[in-house]
């Protein structure tokens, strides 16, 4: 296998005596949409700046195709970086925003502003070479940033929170617009993001952080349906966490005592053995039927349009959410009404707390 | 007192009334400040010179006459261009200009500085470059002057250090007159700086360096274009000034960098003044003056269409 284009081995970031990421280790391949992802002050946008230049790296090493480039100045990086309120220079136009890479980088005028052209077309903006980046809206001016990144045609693209000041619409299509462009360029995308909806949606693989640390690597589906311990399972979508007891362990399979007196066999990983446990449910993973392993309480049916959400609690009083497709079912559990709740197969996952 | 309260639906027209009194304090300032005093001087510079001060309600082009033209001990010769006033003219551009450009050297890294402290520290490093202007001009224009003395401080401390053998002959100097200029007026420089960085974006400067330009390119591309207007204001701010002052002139120059602001004052003082005359320096002054603020705000006008 070949060496990872980026490898950050064991990166600490101290700022006094508060550290800001606790000797994280990534590999990153060639062609891969990485993503980093975690609530504000998880450390992610850190590591991308430390990655960039911006931030000093205080232990540890960042080696760019075997090359540790931790201490280099970022003007001697060969990677750029799309801001998360883009930094386009406000006094050039966006055609010379886009050429400014490359004129740092010694190309002639001809032959940057070609390029540069170049670039807005696959941007779609071509148009608007000539004006200034304030007489461009918001989602223009996040191309524009896009464009003036990859210009230098850079081995790796960083991305922080890129979209986050875009509205809902404009964001989702640029996600589309995003990946793809990834995979035209063949460029090693690492992207930042506090929206897991993003990362599931455009990621290679994820990187979920959490206080500086790295909670689980994998790709989306990894992450999504193996949660590895109950922030990855909390971060990542809805779910339920329902406390439970395990019984016993055997060959990989625990017997697991619900709340309600009902049991159920469920995989375990290495770690878990028999206590108390959470047990992560997905709430569009259960399904309304005549028994089931969970009873419940309904207290309110939230209509979501493609989906309803039943608000539901256990006899213990833990809550429970539950998500049915808008069908035209005809029996929809009323306010108070008591419900059997069935878990789909394979779906609950033992968490270690 | 009701009367002086909007009120509301139709009735709140009557509000539009109140703004021609409400300007009226506007109205009288620019007035009595501005309207009056130009156009006192402006006539007085047309009128002929009485000879203990004063004037005599004759107009006449004498005053600008004598600026321009030189017609002899008696005024009996072919006019000839009159170099005195115009060099003096010149040499006060240039003073100006030297001390404009001490202020930006100094001033730019003093308000870079301020502005990028925490937030909580940058107001009392703003009040720092204040507190040496709450003493009057006058009374630190004498300080700097016996600070450069030849038996002064700055002297006597080169001297015992052994760096010098005698006293720099530095009072009565273009230099004294620069740094009496620059220390009268460098907070000019500073505060519209400092205002223009605070409002700077870093980022630009992380894009500039991700893009692989070095600091220096960054500062010359990216930083100085940016904040440009801060740094027009505090030089217009203290040129403009620096032109005209006489204090600094007087007391730190000699005659050999007599300046504007002085003619103007000899001008007014005793039996030897001549008050159309200074009137018509001053004239001359603010027509220059305006001409470079128009050229100025004419170009920057020009650069926002062309955006």
């Amino acid at each position: 296998m070949n060496a990872p284009t980026v490898d950050i081995r064991n990166a600490v970031k101290r700022y006094g005596t508060v550290t800001a990421l606790h000797g994280v280790s990534l590999s990153i391949a060639d062609n891969e949409f990485f993503t980093l992802l975690g609530p504000s002050g998880c450390g992610k946008t850190t590591l991308l700046r430390m990655i960039a230049g911006f931030e000093d790296v205080t232990e540890g090493e960042i080696l760019l195709f075997g090359k540790d480039i931790a201490r280099l100045e970022p003007n001697h990086r060969p990677v750029n970086t799309v801001f998360q309120h883009y930094a386009l220079f406000p006094h050039m136009s966006v055609i010379d925003n886009v050429a400014f890479g490359l004129k740092m980088k010694g190309m002639a005028l001809a032959e940057r502003r070609a390029r540069a052209g170049k670039m807005l077309e696959m941007v779609h903006l071509s148009a608007f070479a000539d004006r200034l980046p304030a007489q461009l809206s918001g989602g223009q001016q996040q191309r524009v940033a896009l464009a003036r990144a990859l210009a230098p045609d850079p081995k790796v693209l960083l991305l922080d929170e890129p979209l986050s000041a875009l509205d809902l619409k404009l964001r989702q299509a640029m996600r589309v617009e995003l990946k793809q462009l990834q995979e035209e360029t063949g460029i090693t995308f690492i992207f930042v993001t506090h929206d897991q909806e993003e990362a599931l949606t455009m990621s290679d693989r994820i990187a979920v952080m959490s206080a500086g640390h790295v909670q689980q690597v994998g790709s989306p589906r990894d992450i999504y349906e193996a949660p590895v311990n109950r922030f990855v399972a909390d971060f990542i979508g809805e779910t339920n966490l329902v406390p439970v007891t395990v019984e016993a362990v055997a060959d990989g399979r625990a017997t697991v005592l619900l709340p309600g007196g009902h049991r159920m066999s469920c995989a375990a990983d290495a770690g878990i053995g028999p206590g108390a446990h959470h047990l992560s449910v997905r709430p569009e993973r259960m399904n309304l039927g005549t028994t089931g392993d969970l009873e419940a309480v309904v207290e309110r049916v939230v209509y979501l349009g493609t989906d309803l959400q039943l608000h539901t609690h256990l006899d213990g009083g833990q809550p429970l959410h539950v998500r049915l497709q808008n069908s035209a079912r005809a029996d929809l559990p009323a306010p108070g009404a008591r419900v059997a709740l069935q878990i789909e197969e394979g779906a609950a996952r033992l968490l270690v707390d | 007192m009701a009367g002086f309260l909007p009120k509301s639906g139709a009735e709140s027209t009557g509000y539009r009334g109140l703004v021609g009194p409400l300007l009226l304090p506007t109205w009288v300032m620019v007035g009595v400040f501005l309207v009056i005093p130009v156009a006192l001087m402006a006539i007085y510079s047309f009128l002929t010179k009485e000879f203990r001060g004063g004037v005599i309600w004759d107009f006449t082009l004498a005053a600008y006459d004598q600026f321009f033209f030189n017609r002899g001990l008696f005024g009996d010769e072919p006019p000839s261009i009159e170099w005195t006033y115009i060099a003096i003219f010149w040499r006060s551009v240039w003073q100006a200009g030297v001390a404009t450009l001490l202020c930006l050297a100094v001033g730019f890294p003093t308000a870079w500085f301020i502005a990028t402290r925490p937030a909580a520290q940058r107001g009392v490093w703003l009040f720092l470059v204040t507190v040496p202007y709450w003493v009057n001009l006058l009374i630190r224009t004498v300080s700097l002057k016996f600070l450069l003395r030849d038996n002064g401080p700055l002297n006597g401390s080169l001297m015992s250090l052994g760096l010098i053998d005698g006293p720099l002959p530095l009072v009565n100097t273009d230099l004294a007159v620069q740094l009496g200029l620059f220390y009268s007026y460098l907070p000019f420089m500073v505060l519209p700086i400092y205002a223009a960085v605070e409002r700077y974006n870093f980022a630009l400067s992380e894009a500039a360096a991700d893009l692989y330009a070095s600091r220096w390119v960054t500062l010359r591309e990216i930083v100085l274009p940016v904040v440009r207007p801060g740094i027009v204001a505090g030089c217009i701010l203290v040129f403009v000034p620096s032109l005209g002052a006489f204090l600094a002139p007087d007391l730190l120059g000699g005659a050999k960098t007599f300046m504007i602001g002085s003619l103007i004052d000899e001008q007014f003082k005793g039996s030897q003044g001549n008050w159309p005359f200074g009137a018509a320096v001053s004239m001359i002054l603010m027509t220059l003056v305006m001409i470079v603020l128009i050229l100025y705000a004419r170009a920057q006008a020009k650069a926002e269409r062309r955006s």
